[in-house]
């Protein structure tokens, strides 16, 4: 079977893009079958044979939590490709069925809270030790820069979160 | 006491979906036959509520059967009230939107 691997970058807010860049591929013939950091191995498949669904899982997905969910999900008719820390990466046979995680506005503002809960924890820490390096002059700068980053980041990913918020105050 | 808040649709459909044992894909696959197609659950959605409704002790987890990894779930006592009230609270909207379009 061919095999392409492609180097490519999303920012942590680009996910929604990521996801559709999968999507894209798959209807061309090539669906995502591992995942690395910004590297990704694509298989030649029918066009359009499968759908590509990713998600920032709640736990690890060593951790028994993360496991249960993956186990979860593959019941269901999915396959689970890999991760990247937390991002976790399925696929499913189009004849399978429709394939979402997300069906409903309340589990989507969810998972974006939960993206924006982690990069906070990262950006604070990031925060803390640029401060402390900062005696040691340019080292600390690396650190306040990924903090401002990643501060970046929330602010985009809670921008679309509050678009979604918006539109639930109508549908319930 | 008696929740009067609205379920939604998904938590409507697990529930009585779960009047009998069932699996995750058993409570998607249906909730589309319920619903005529227009109620789709995706897995992560489900899997959400699911946790949810344990920890209301509206549904509980049954035991795992031997050489099986699917749980399966059962609505509790407490859920089918839940579900009783709402199916009350739903047939109140009908009557008087009936009344009203007449």
């Amino acid at each position: 079977m061919k095999r392409r691997t492609i180097r490519k970058w999303f920012w942590v807010w680009e996910f929604d893009q990521e996801e559709k860049w999968f999507n894209d591929m798959a209807k061309r013939g090539w669906v995502l079958d591992s995942v690395g950091f910004a590297k990704y191995t694509f298989v030649q498949s029918e066009p359009g044979e499968y759908t590509v669904r990713l998600e920032m899982l709640a736990h690890t997905p060593a951790s028994a939590e993360g496991q249960d969910y993956i186990d979860f999900i593959e019941e269901t008719g999915a396959e689970y490709i890999g991760n990247v820390m937390q991002w976790a990466y399925f696929r499913k046979k189009r004849e399978a069925g429709e394939f979402d995680l997300f069906s409903d506005t309340d589990s989507r503002i969810r998972h974006m809270e939960r993206i924006i809960k982690t990069l906070e924890i990262i950006a604070l820490s990031n925060l803390l030790i640029g401060m402390a390096n900062m005696r040691f002059a340019g080292l600390g700068l690396i650190n306040i820069a990924c903090a401002a980053l990643l501060g970046y980041a929330c602010m985009k990913i809670r921008q679309k979160k509050d678009a979604l918020t918006k539109e639930r105050a109508l549908h319930e | 006491m008696a929740e009067s808040i609205a379920l939604t649709e998904a938590v409507y459909f697990i529930l009585l979906t779960l009047t009998k044992p069932l699996h995750g894909y058993g409570i998607m696959q249906l909730t589309e036959q319920l619903s005529a197609g227009r109620v789709r659950l995706a897995a992560g959605t489900l899997y959400g509520a699911l946790n949810t409704l344990c920890d209301k002790c509206w549904i509980r987890e049954l035991p795992v059967q031997a050489g099986s990894r699917k749980k399966e779930y059962v609505i509790t006592d407490a859920g089918r009230e839940v579900l009783q009230n709402e199916l009350t609270r739903l047939k109140q909207l009908v009557t008087a939107g009936e009344e009203m379009l007449k």
